[in-house]
This record gives C-alpha cells, structure tokens and sequence, in this order.
C-alpha cells in the first residue's frame, strides 16, 4: 500500500496548532472532513472512538511518532490524514518524547488486512531517518504531499 | 562459551494480525530479555524489541513467523514470545480476567 492510497494533499497540516492530544486528533480529523471522506457530523463520534483507543495504549510509539487509528462504521475505505507539530505534543509516547509526525488512521471494521498494510507502509518510512527529519522541516502541505509521494516512488531507501 | 541461539517458528492466531498492540505487547515482553531477540518472515529479519520494526512485518492472521533469541536467556524469551503468539496476544489484566487483544 502506498501512501497515496489513503491519504489526500486536502487532510496534510503542516503547522498542527493543537498542544495536546485531544487538540491534535481534532485538527487532524478536520483534515479528513476538509477531503468530503468523513462527514462533519461524525466527528464527535470518530474522536471519542480513538481517544477510546489511545486509553489502551498510546499510539505515540516513538521517535517522535504517533499513529492514533480506530475503525469506523462510517467509512468504506481505508483513510488517513498526516499532520506535523513543530513544536511538538506530549502524546504519552512509549519512549516519552513528545510526537511531531502523527498519521491518523480510520479504517472501516471489516478491513483488518488494509489496516496492517498501511501501517507497514508508514512504519517503513519512518525508520528512514532522513525522510522523518524532512518531514518534520516541510513547512506546507504540498512539500509533505512531495515527500510522500517520493516515497511512494522508492526515492527514499531503508 | 557462546551464547545459545534459539529459533522457534509460529503461527498469527489474531483476527486482526500483528497490529499496533500485539506488536507493542511482543515488543514489551521481548524487551524483558537481555537476549536478542529477531523476527523473521519472508526472509526479512528485524528486531523484535521494537514496535516500529515489527509493524513493517505486516504479519496477517494465519501467517508463519520465526522467533529467534540470541543470548544468555535465550530459552525462556523464546518460550515466553512463542506462547504470547501462539495465545493471540491475550495478557492478563491484572485480574483474573484476560482479553484477546482486537
């Protein structure tokens, strides 16, 4: 799965505002209301749904990175949305650093398969060290759409 | 005298696969060890102790993978990672309940 398969240039934040991480996976779900995938009426829900989530654990699994998912009745298809903190957010990570790179995930409940396709795909990426500090450096939506769409291409190598 | 290495193949008993929490709980559990600890699928090998390599594993329901512990603990982290796959990523929660992880 590549990332142009689920994330649109519409639900990219380069300078997310949010300090926490209520705050952050708002604004990241207003990136995938902003794309016509999720309907604004469903917001309230497809939030408390993976704040439910990241009370099982955070999401935040280190270097700087968070992954905050949940499914959800109210997709057919597997969407994602990718934000940058430049300051970034105290997401109760693993390694307790704060999280600058986050990539929301909502999947429909049935589609397991895709789910763990793109987190493979995102948790490949991100150990390449040099395609997190560019992303973490993008300073708009389109030099992030760019990167990704690099590293749909194999431009980055891990 | 060398350390022991063990390799133990296993089977994903989860509906959902390897995701974000039974990655995270293998991860947790292999840490425990001073040993270390690979996976291997499809002749990729990555490092056990982290949950972002093990996500690239991609590992579905049903899926063949091998767990291999190098080190002085070798037996028990095996034994140990072996049953946590082998149970579906159910943990004990403290009380006498458990839960599969879903």
């Amino acid at each position: 799965m590549k990332f142009c398969d689920f994330i649109k240039i519409e639900a990219i934040q380069a300078e997310l505002q949010a300090t926490d991480k209520d705050g952050v996976i708002r604004e990241l779900v207003d990136g995938l209301i902003a794309t016509g995938q999720i309907k604004s009426e469903e917001k309230e829900s497809i939030v408390q749904s993976i704040m439910k989530r990241e009370e099982l654990g955070s999401t935040g699994i280190g270097r700087g990175i968070a992954v905050p998912h949940t499914k959800h009745a109210s997709v057919d298809r597997l969407i994602g949305a990718v934000g940058v903190s430049t300051k970034g957010v105290d997401f109760q990570s693993l390694d307790g650093d704060v999280v600058q790179l986050f990539f929301l995930l909502i999947s429909p409940p049935d589609r397991p398969a895709d789910h763990l396709r793109a987190l493979e795909n995102i948790s490949r990426r991100l150990r390449d060290d040099t395609f997190c500090r560019f992303l973490k450096q993008s300073k708009t939506a389109d030099d992030i759409n760019q990167l990704l769409e690099e590293a749909d291409n194999n431009q980055f190598v891990s | 005298m060398p350390n022991p290495t063990l390799v133990r193949a296993v089977v994903i008993n989860n509906p959902q696969g390897m995701h974000m929490r039974p990655a995270h709980l293998f991860a947790e559990l292999a840490k425990k060890y001073v040993s270390q600890i690979e996976i291997i699928k499809n002749g990729s090998r990555i490092d056990g102790k982290s949950v972002l390599s093990i996500l690239t594993l991609c590992a579905m329901n049903g899926e063949s993978i091998s767990l291999e512990a190098t080190g002085p603990d070798a037996e028990e982290a095996v034994n140990a990672l072996a049953e946590l796959v082998n149970n579906g990523f159910t943990f004990d929660q403290g009380d006498s309940n458990t839960q599969k992880v879903e």
